[in-house]
């Protein structure tokens, strides 16, 4: 089973990216859940979302305390929340910035985790390049789907298309795709 | 056909493959997205032959339910906690009635204090009002358990609540195969009421009946609860044969047949029980679970039989009878008069307090070695509690305890997460 965490606050669509993660999954053939840790949503608040995947039917119903992966959508959560706990130390991140990890105070990870699988994208500005908002839900599920391999970015696609319609989900599907050629570049350079 | 989908979306398909006639409800949290999908149905003319009517409260909510099902129209409705007790004068009448209303209570706890969060505090507070009350364990489940309902409450003329964990259920997407509208017409009949307001053969629905026959009346209310008792596994039987899984019945053992020590759960957080008990098996520990999918009525024999191997069981409740304990674990204890075996009662998850695998281990430890209290309250806080008993015990204006431990948490809003 691998266990992904979604961090990030109330309006930048965590319980949707969830969603459709598990949606991307199901469209391979795999199980999966999704499910929010659910309280008063505000707009602005931290939200966390999960997401489990595995080959057989997922019967746990507790949070994910041991994720295999973290998605981060907002960078100012790393001062306020322990984001990393509990984070396998063979784990994926997957941090929407412009910046880097060391430039963050953030270089202590690359002892902790492995280097190749901890991968920056500026989700925020490819959301306000394609759709004109701030939603790095999107961006933030291509960067991932090059990160992990987990899935593919063509369920990633599909995912949006179960989602949105229209020149919202042409404008998604072109921000996840560039989010996912980011994420694959910088996890190659990694690994040269 | 297979679907990723919200546990909501899968409720509001297989309600609107079920046919409805009416369907009257006043959103709440977590019951919202199950009528906002049937609105939007409705709308879309998607449910043929169906109203869908904006009420203003919960109150009404059950009055028109009761208007219509007394009409003949196969009615639906949704609530949760508060939403719930609103309503509760006239669920006792709808089944008094003996009315087919198909309810989801989206299981959330009751205030005060305030918590919009899971437990089962709701569907328990109703547990004496004469409606059919099952539970589901997965969204799968819930989906088939409410095409079952309509068919269980129509062939008893009786009220049948559909209990899912709100959030927990409601809100997680998951796979769910959403039966196709054949199969749901080959095993769910027009429905056919046995009394029924008809200008052209007027009848009175709803007399006052004195002592003379008032105890005959809710004699007949019992008893045709027990015939559940055999309706209920009949109709998971035919369902099965239909739509080719097993969903329902009354109870549901797991890992039981050698099982010296057996829990009993209901709803969502079997399934958590059941990973528990995996692991807990692989290091050679004699353990299993029985899901109670029938909780009105209660099972009596077919959890006495279930129970029959096991040396000890733990009933783990989300829900908390104050002054005595366990609710479950009170009607298990009656099913179980007579037999010699140690029972223990484990309050946990209220309040939306998750239940975690390795407070189950601990627990589920401590019964095996016979170390648990009779009432055990899982992951209690005893600083949180010894705090406010100390501010009480030393300080006669002590204020109000849920502000008083907020003000001890450091917070003035409940934490997520």
């Amino acid at each position: 089973m691998f266990q992904v965490r979604i961090h990030g606050r109330g309006g930048q669509g965590v319980v949707t990216g969830a969603e459709m993660l598990s949606i991307a999954a199901f469209l391979e053939g795999r199980h999966a859940q999704a499910f929010p840790s659910f309280g008063s949503e505000r707009t602005g608040a931290p939200v966390v979302a999960f997401c489990r995947i595995a080959d057989k039917e997922i019967r746990l119903r507790e949070p994910v305390m041991e994720p295999d992966a973290l998605i981060i959508q907002d960078a100012t959560l790393l001062h306020q929340i322990d984001v990393f706990a509990g984070l396998s130390p063979n784990g994926y991140v997957v941090l929407n910035t412009n910046r880097s990890f060391e430039e963050l105070g953030l270089g202590e990870l690359f002892k902790r985790f492995r280097p190749e699988r901890l991968i920056t994208v500026s989700a925020t500005d490819l959301s306000f390049k394609y759709v004109n908002r701030n939603a790095p839900n999107v961006p933030m599920l291509g960067a991932f789907a090059a990160a992990s391999g987990l899935i593919s970015l063509k369920s990633v696609e599909a995912a949006i298309r179960e989602k949105f319609s229209g020149k919202v989900a042409e404008g998604n599907i072109a921000a996840a795709t560039e989010a996912y050629n980011i994420a694959l570049a910088a996890k190659e350079a990694a690994h040269a | 056909m297979l679907k990723q989908c919200e546990g909501s979306h899968a409720v509001a398909e297989a309600v609107a493959l079920s046919r409805p006639e009416v369907i009257c409800a006043y959103p709440i949290s977590p019951q919202t997205h199950i009528v906002e999908g049937l609105g939007e149905m409705v709308k879309a003319g998607e449910i043929k032959d169906c109203e869908y009517i904006n009420v203003e409260s919960e109150f009404a909510a059950m009055s028109v339910a009761i208007g219509s099902s007394a009409a003949g129209a196969r009615t639906y409705t949704a609530t949760a906690s508060q939403g719930l007790l609103f309503m509760v004068e006239a669920v006792y009448n709808a089944s008094g009635l003996g009315l087919p209303i198909v309810m989801t209570v989206a299981n959330r706890a009751i205030g005060a204090p305030i918590n919009i969060w899971n437990d089962h505090s709701d569907s328990m507070s109703q547990r004496d009002c004469g409606w059919i009350q099952i539970f589901a364990e997965t969204n799968q489940e819930a989906a088939d358990l409410h095409i079952q309902a309509f068919k269980l409450a129509e062939e008893l003329s009786l009220p049948v609540m559909v209990c899912m964990d709100g959030f927990i259920l409601t809100h997680a997407y998951e796979r769910v195969d959403i039966p196709t509208q054949e199969q749901v017409d080959k095993f769910l009949p027009p429905y056919s009421p046995r009394q029924i307001l008809d200008p052209a053969a007027p009848v009175s629905i709803g007399a006052m009946v004195g002592p003379e026959a008032f105890s005959e009346v809710r004699y007949l209310a019992h008893a045709k609860q027990m015939q559940a008792l055999e309706l209920i596994p009949k109709i998971s039987k035919e369902f099965e044969e239909i739509f080719g899984r097993n969903s329902g019945g009354l109870v549901r053992p797991y890992m039981l047949e050698d099982a010296e020590t057996v829990v009993i759960a209901l709803g969502s957080v079997l399934g958590t029980i059941k990973d528990t008990i995996d692991e807990m098996r692989a290091d050679g520990i004699s353990i299993g679970v029985l899901g109670i999918n029938s909780f009105r009525p209660f099972p009596v024999s077919a959890i006495r039989r279930a129970l029959s191997h096991a040396k000890r069981i733990v009933v783990l409740e989300k829900s908390l009878a104050v002054g005595i304990g366990g609710i479950v674990a009170t009607d298990v204890r009656m099913a179980l008069d007579g037999l010699d075996k140690r029972i223990y009662t484990v309050v946990a998850g209220l309040g939306g307090r998750n239940i975690t695998r390795s407070s189950l281990h601990r627990v589920f430890r401590m019964a095996m070695h016979d170390q648990l209290e009779a009432l055990h309250f899982l992951d209690l806080d005893w600083n949180i509690v010894n705090k406010e008993v100390d501010r009480e015990r030393t300080t006669r204006r002590s204020g109000p305890i849920a502000e008083n431990i907020l003000r001890d948490l450091g917070q003035t809003k409940s934490n997520v997460g």
